[in-house]
């Protein structure tokens, strides 16, 4: 298992080899990557910024509950800060699993609870120039006031 | 050597929008002894910028999400954490 947050660009396959074992059947690939559009207004690339330490330990924790949850084998799960083009890839995910059915569910789960609970942000860059940060979702705990 | 007796010195980091609405990503805060995240809190929002901040705010202690009525330690680090937008 593992889990990264990486100013470098993501090498898909090389997390494909290091999940795979040769009792898996399936190896899932998710890769999450920058579009040039957003809400009908064009984009020319996004940055993104992560609490690092805590976001890689936050992702850790999931990628435990979700191998606890599903019948898979190993999973890594990367995501990129920094300034990314369009089509670069922000975040991946490999999932081993002796069946499909599993490393279906389990890339799904991984994904979902990454937007909500681990603290990474993205700010957007539009064709015109201006530069937004996007509004995110307010991790799932109790605020603290 | 750390020999102030009675002070609470805490880091407090900002991510984001936060960190540009308060003009900085890392702040030295000191607090009185068995001072609660809800007092830190309340001290952040003195500062210049901070009317900008949310009326509820999630933050971690130590890289957990904390509540409002955790204790605060000597060396804590106290991260105020915008909506998140990964993937």
């Amino acid at each position: 298992m593992y889990c990264v947050i990486t100013a470098a660009p993501i090498d898909i396959l090389e997390m494909m080899q290091h999940v795979r074992r040769d009792a898996d059947g399936a190896v899932l690939l998710f890769s999450g990557v920058v579009r040039d559009h957003d809400g009908g207004r064009p984009v020319t690339g996004l940055r993104y910024e992560a609490y690092a330490e805590m976001a890689s330990q936050k992702l850790t924790g999931i990628c435990k509950d979700v191998s606890a949850q599903f019948e898979i084998g190993d999973i890594a799960v990367v995501h990129r800060i920094g300034e990314l083009a369009v089509g670069e890839i922000s975040v991946a995910i490999a999932v081993a699993a002796p069946h499909r059915d599993a490393a279906f569910k389990a890339s799904r789960e991984v994904i979902e609870r990454l937007k909500r609970e681990v603290p990474i942000w993205k700010r957007e860059r539009y064709a015109d120039g201006e530069e937004v940060w996007l509004d995110g979702t307010i991790p799932n705990p109790p605020t603290a006031g | 050597m750390r020999c102030v007796i009675g002070v609470l010195r805490v880091k407090c980091l900002f991510f984001a929008v936060y960190r540009e609405i308060l003009g900085t990503g890392e702040l030295e805060l000191e607090l009185p002894p068995g001072a609660r995240l809800a007092e830190l809190i309340a001290v952040v929002r003195t500062r210049p910028g901070a009317d900008a901040l949310p009326l509820a705010l999630v933050v971690a202690v130590n890289h957990e999400y904390a509540p409002g009525d955790t204790v605060l330690a000597d060396g804590d680090e106290i991260a105020f954490i915008p909506p998140v937008a990964g993937g």
